[in-house]
């Protein structure tokens, strides 16, 4: 029984642990070691930390990280400002037999690829696109704006594409949310800006921060939608590391820019998780 | 005595079904008024029309004398305790009795001594910081009432708020809300479809069935003076023969006495609201505790038969004998009185019955 047993484990956790070691943990290894080497005067390659030396020298470098770790938590906010209402209209405020239906609308869109939606985003917003062309037609505009290419546009592409990862967590924590707290709220007087943060707010902490942690992480390292609908103007990390590694050969520094990247975003969800007294454990159940 | 509570006429509809179907009542100050009622019968909705959760289709809700319709419920001066409480998890027992206060802006001083004496009051004194996880389920009870009282609303409203508790606990929270609602004086309206919770706590309750109050009374004319088949079976236990109306006679004070004959051929007087025409078809209805078992002799004017024990149902003092009349094939449940006198009786022995005709009901056949 106990051999068996013993058996069983090793079975379910050796495909875990090959993934965690052969996908996660050896090219994260072999990506640090790379990190800390450098090219010498003979063409040798020794340790040193001048990868990193020179991110903080290169003021585009830190920059361009501080603006895409601010960012990201703004698209973090703003993702989570959309997915609440949508979340509480889907488990409070509709028929029952409706909710199913609306949640596959919301997933719809996730059954084409990210490049085609956002491909979709910039035939709606180009110079050409429909949206100048409605605009000129009614009059509203004489000649075309180009709405791609800047950051507001960035932002929109880029909550677009972590809603999802935010309504579902928060319907799942709103679906176990009493309705009666709420009317009981509402009898003994409070408005509807307090019950949202005193009773709905309070009971969906988790969710909000689980939600926040994946779109978060999804935003931070997204390279697609910054580089499609920010274009030159609207600079992300991510970009930076590809240009790294495939436009400047140079896979030592991409190295050390992912590494800071991986850095970045475990500082930012840990102070996260401290400010909002949340642990870890309990926001993944 | 001034009017708390007035409901005129209301009607509430949903679709074609009517929920509350021109329901009409007044409640007293300082009152404990109970509606019991089948579930479905319409009780929480009118409730919460009260309360302001949902808008009645027709008629008019008066709390203190004004009109509170189109208000909504954080406006109402009447406050909920709901069926499972609704206490909320994130907030300690202070923060919970305090959240009407707070919104209402008061000074953080006068919030801190009232909620102190209110937790006094219901007993809950250092509990203050305590999670409401860590409560029992009577504390949590008390702790609900609390956030209500403490907002000294016109009208209480109680939605079964007993229900979810075990019998031991329901018995003791059955008394102490009713000396609790003594103490405060706040007018209580209580919702429960546990007729033993109405008619221990009210000084009126309201039989509710269809959407329709059938009897607003007090519990002991409810319980002895029904005025409808539906109020004679729900409140209490009651036997019920079918019958027909062999002769109608009024005796020298006004009261009316049928001589009913049923269908199993026995022959009853009993007493009836109101003269009925013989051949009438009738429900009579007698209560388990109102016949005798074996009675003397010597006593006139009973109405006796002969039954057949079939079980004996044990129960402390309310003890009962389930019996089969000789006539006919039905079985009827007779009151065991837990004196020693009976405790000859077994099963399969026949015994004779007896009931005095003023405690019988009787109702035209529905």
């Amino acid at each position: 029984m106990k051999t068996q047993s013993r058996w069983a484990l090793a079975i379910f956790l050796t495909p875990v642990l090959l993934w965690l070691i052969l996908l996660i943990v050896i090219p994260h290894i072999d990506l640090l070691i790379m990190s800390l080497r450098v090219e010498n005067d003979f063409g040798d390659m020794t340790w040193s930390l001048s990868n990193y030396i020179s991110f903080f020298k290169e003021p585009i470098y830190w920059l361009t990280f501080v603006r895409t770790a601010v960012y990201s938590i703004l698209v973090t906010l703003l993702t989570l400002i959309v997915a609440l209402p949508v979340a509480f209209y889907i488990t409070k405020v509709v028929a029952p037999r409706y909710q199913g239906f609306l949640t596959l609308l919301l997933l719809l869109p996730f059954w084409v690829s990210e490049l085609v939606r956002v491909y979709g985003w910039m035939i709606l917003l180009r110079e050409s696109g429909v949206i100048n062309h409605v605009l000129i037609r009614l009059g509203i505009l004489d000649a075309p704006i180009e709405m791609l290419y800047n950051d507001a546009t960035m932002i929109l592409g880029l909550v677009y594409t972590s809603m999802l990862f935010m309504v579902v967590p928060l319907i799942s924590v709103l679906e176990s949310l009493d309705d009666s707290l709420v009317e009981a709220a509402y009898d003994l007087g409070a408005g509807m800006w307090t019950i949202l943060f005193r009773i709905i707010i309070p009971h969906s902490t988790p969710g909000i921060v689980s939600g926040s942690i994946v779109v978060f992480m999804l935003t931070l390292g997204n390279y697609l939608t910054p580089n499609l609908m920010g274009g030159k103007n609207s600079l992300w990390f991510t970009e930076q590391i590809y240009n790294q590694f495939i436009a400047s050969f140079n896979w030592n520094q991409g190295s050390a820019f992912g590494f800071l990247l991986l850095l970045l975003s475990s500082a930012i969800i840990w102070l996260g998780l401290t400010l909002t007294r949340q642990k870890l454990s309990k926001v993944i159940q | 005595m001034a009017i708390d509570l007035s409901v005129q006429h209301v009607v509430k509809m949903f679709g074609d079904f009517s929920a509350v179907d021109d329901v009409t009542f007044e409640v007293e100050n300082g009152r404990f008024f109970s509606i019991l009622g089948p579930s479905g019968c319409g009780k929480t909705t009118l409730l919460r029309l009260i309360a302001g959760f949902a808008e009645p289709s027709e008629g008019i809700i008066e709390i203190r004398g004004e009109n509170v319709l189109g208000l909504p419920p954080n406006r109402r001066p009447v406050n909920l305790v709901f069926q499972h409480l609704a206490l909320f998890p994130m907030m300690n027992v202070a923060e919970n009795v305090a959240f009407g206060l707070k919104r209402r802006n008061e000074r953080r001083g006068d919030i801190h001594r009232k909620v102190s004496a209110m937790l006094e009051r219901v007993g809950l004194h250092g509990f203050e910081t305590k999670k409401i996880d860590q409560l029992s389920g009577g504390q949590k009870q008390r702790v609900a009432i609390a956030r209500c009282l403490i907002l000294e609303p016109a009208v209480l409203l109680l939605d079964e708020p007993l229900g979810a508790l075990d019998l031991k606990l329901r018995e003791q929270m059955k008394v102490e809300l009713k000396k609790l609602q003594a103490e405060v004086g706040t007018t209580f309206m209580y919702i429960t479809h546990d007729q033993s919770e109405a008619l221990v706590m009210s000084d009126h309750v309201a039989v509710m069935n269809n959407g329709k109050f059938e009897q607003v009374d007090t519990p002991q004319n409810l319980y002895n003076n029904p005025q409808t088949p539906f109020v004679a079976k729900f409140v209490g236990d009651n036997n019920t023969w079918t019958g027909m109306v062999r002769r109608s006679t009024e005796s020298g004070d006004g009261s009316i006495v049928l001589e009913v004959e049923t269908r199993e051929g026995e022959r009853f007087m009993t007493r009836s609201a109101y003269p009925m025409t013989p051949g009438t078809a009738v429900d009579l209805f007698l209560r388990p505790e109102a016949m005798l078992i074996q009675p003397d002799s010597t006593l006139t004017g009973l109405n006796r038969f002969t039954a057949v024990v079939r079980s004996i149902l044990f129960d402390g003092a309310n003890s009962r004998v389930l019996a089969c009349p000789e006539a006919g094939d039905r079985e009827i449940l007779v009151a065991l009185p837990q004196n020693r006198q009976f405790d000859h009786i077994q099963i399969n022995d026949t015994i004779e019955i007896g009931w005095d005709s003023q405690s019988g009901i009787c109702f035209p056949a529905s």
